[in-house]
């Protein structure tokens, strides 16, 4: 009899159990949103105050960013995060393309399997790596062979161009091994070569795949901070060419957020804002594209 | 010359291959100058005595390390639970609705904000709203909020792999879906699920922006979870731009990018065994 009550009761223990972890993991499930719910709220709270003060046409188009003075504008950093990452993307574009056909249709077997871990590790190497080897390699030949000290746009987009090419290269590899089989048959079966097959059949049918990658890539050289701050110079000027230095929005945030205060810290959040809801357009355009494409 | 089909075609052959080989050239010129020039300065001294700070930059890299290591369980402590609760919800759960739709698109934006803005709301919430002040109790708040996207795709994965009949024979025997969760599927889900612990170590590893605003950067040895401290990252950035070390960035450099090799291995091996686990092969 009794045995009988402790089975009842732990059969009620688990039922009770059951559908408290079932609402826990509906408030788990949520937490991602709710982090960027919060996220959305602290520094649009912050940045607030500075849009209101400042004007959101005078902030984003001022060409001054002056601390002692309490003027923000953030052109300039717009201007130098818009040059670096067309500037990483002129470079890594095309050059992942071709490596994405490379791997998917050129190399040798053996040397796909031995490149896809080589591209895995350019995706983990942290980013002050690629500053330090930018600051060390490219900034001393830009000096030599260019004008002013190296510390240069062109720096900052090659070493940018390097650490998007594998968000590149694997987004359109995906996108080009996912084109049906029939496909390249039916273009080989009508007398195509195969170069003519890849790029009149695979790359058209992979092209959402790849404008997603671009996306995707121009969101993450946007969003990068510290090699950028290690290799551009800082200077907030606009820069007149590729030799020149200048600063980014997220270099700006990044070196002067621990000491800021009052206006000035309520202008480094809405720089975060400008930043936050430019990646977001960006991100939920590239993954459109490609939920798009898997449809 | 005529150009034909052909010819165009060796043509671009020669470009792939100059591409395919410019990206393995990367590679190799960055691991290869880091290592070159930094492991001649690596030696016992070097990985067991603190960073004296200074101009010159004197000193070891143990509290970076310590302070590496702090982070790594504080963060997976706070993000894993969480992780695994929203990948159980994502993958048991989850119908075909608003919420499963908010659940979604909450994940993929995640993943794509930026680490610095991470940072931004780090400061705001935890160093400065919460009064964590810098420390790596902040870092890994931050870092956590940072690495959950990772470590839900991943887990959910790991979860939805696990064959349906392993579920339905947990189910038919009279357990609660709970308990089949639990005891059948979470175990059954084990290598996914360290595999997500690896790649979470990794983002910690490479992260700095985030960290360089909300863990304070002190070179001190930390002593608690209130201890403002430094990551190996971010001890070489401050060695490469605020000392004239630079053979010691680089020696932490390699330091670095030998974790991050060992980490991408083990997770390779993982994967591999989690796939052949399930398609017969008993794990062999």
């Amino acid at each position: 009899m009794a045995s009988i009550i402790v089975a009842g009761r732990k059969r009620e223990f688990h039922r009770i159990s059951d559908s408290f972890w079932q609402y826990a993991v509906y408030i788990f499930g949520a937490s991602s949103f709710l982090i960027l719910f919060l996220i959305a709220l602290f520094i649009v709270r912050e940045g607030y105050p500075a849009f209101v003060k400042i004007g959101i046409w005078q902030f984003i188009s001022g060409t001054t960013w002056d601390v002692a003075d309490n003027i923000y504008g953030i052109l300039p950093m717009i201007i130098g995060t818009l040059y670096v990452t067309i500037g990483a993307l002129i470079i890594s574009v095309p050059l992942g393309i071709f490596t994405a056909i490379f791997l998917t249709d050129v190399a040798p077997i053996k040397l796909r399997s031995a490149m896809r871990p080589a591209i895995e590790l350019l995706v983990g190497i942290p980013s002050v790596v690629y500053g330090l080897v930018g600051m060390l390699i490219l900034v001393p030949i830009i000096q030599k062979f260019g004008q002013g000290s190296g510390d240069s746009i062109l720096a900052a987009s090659i070493v940018l161009a390097v650490m998007v090419l594998p968000t590149i290269v694997s987004i359109t590899e995906d996108s080009i091994l996912a084109v049906p089989r029939s496909y390249r048959e039916g273009a080989l079966s009508l007398g195509a070569t195969r170069w003519q097959m890849i790029w009149h059949v695979l790359i058209p049918a992979a092209r959402p795949g790849i404008i997603a990658s671009i996306i995707l890539g121009m969101g993450r050289a946007i969003g990068e901070t510290m090699a950028m701050i290690m290799v551009i110079g800082n200077s907030i000027i606009i820069p007149d060419s590729i030799f020149s230095s200048a600063r980014t929005l997220t270099g700006t945030l990044a070196l002067e957020l621990k000491y800021a205060a009052g206006l000035h810290w309520n202008a480094l959040f809405a720089t975060g804002v400008v930043l936050f809801v430019l990646i977001l357009i960006l991100n939920s355009i590239g993954l459109i594209m490609l939920h798009g494409r898997s449809k | 010359m005529k150009i034909t089909p052909k010819v165009t075609q060796s043509f671009a052959w020669c470009i792939c291959w100059i591409a395919g080989m410019t990206t393995i050239a990367f590679l190799i010129i960055i691991v290869g100058y880091v290592f070159v020039n930094g492991i001649g300065s690596i030696s016992w001294e070097f990985l067991t005595t603190n960073p004296r700070g200074g101009l010159k930059g004197e000193g070891g890299i143990l509290s970076a390390i310590a302070g590496t290591v702090y982070l790594i369980i504080l963060t997976l402590i706070i993000a894993l639970p969480m992780g695994i609760g929203a990948a159980i919800y994502l993958a048991e759960y989850s119908s075909n609705n608003l919420f499963t739709r908010i659940v979604r698109f909450g994940v993929e934006s995640l993943a794509g904000i930026p680490s610095i803005v991470f940072g931004l709301f780090g400061f705001a919430l935890f160093v400065i709203a919460l009064g964590f002040n810098f420390s790596i109790l902040s870092g890994s708040m931050t870092l956590a909020c940072l690495c959950l996207p990772v470590i839900i795709r991943t887990c959910e994965e790991a979860i939805k792999t696990v064959p349906v009949t392993l579920r339905e024979a947990s189910l038919s025997l009279g357990a609660t879906r709970w308990q089949t969760i639990t005891n059948v599927v979470l175990p059954a889900a084990i290598p996914g699920i360290v595999t997500s612990i690896i790649l979470t170590v990794g983002r910690v590893v490479e992260e700095t922006a985030c960290l360089y605003v909300t863990m304070g950067g002190s070179s001190n040895m930390p002593t608690s979870i209130w201890s403002n401290a430094r990551t190996l990252s971010l001890h070489l950035y401050y060695l490469a731009m605020e000392t004239t070390a630079i053979n010691k960035a680089l020696a932490t450099g390699v330091i670095l990018i030998t974790i991050i090799i060992i980490l991408n291995f083990s997770t390779r091996w993982l994967s591999n065994r989690f796939i052949s686990l399930y398609q017969g092969n008993g794990g062999k």
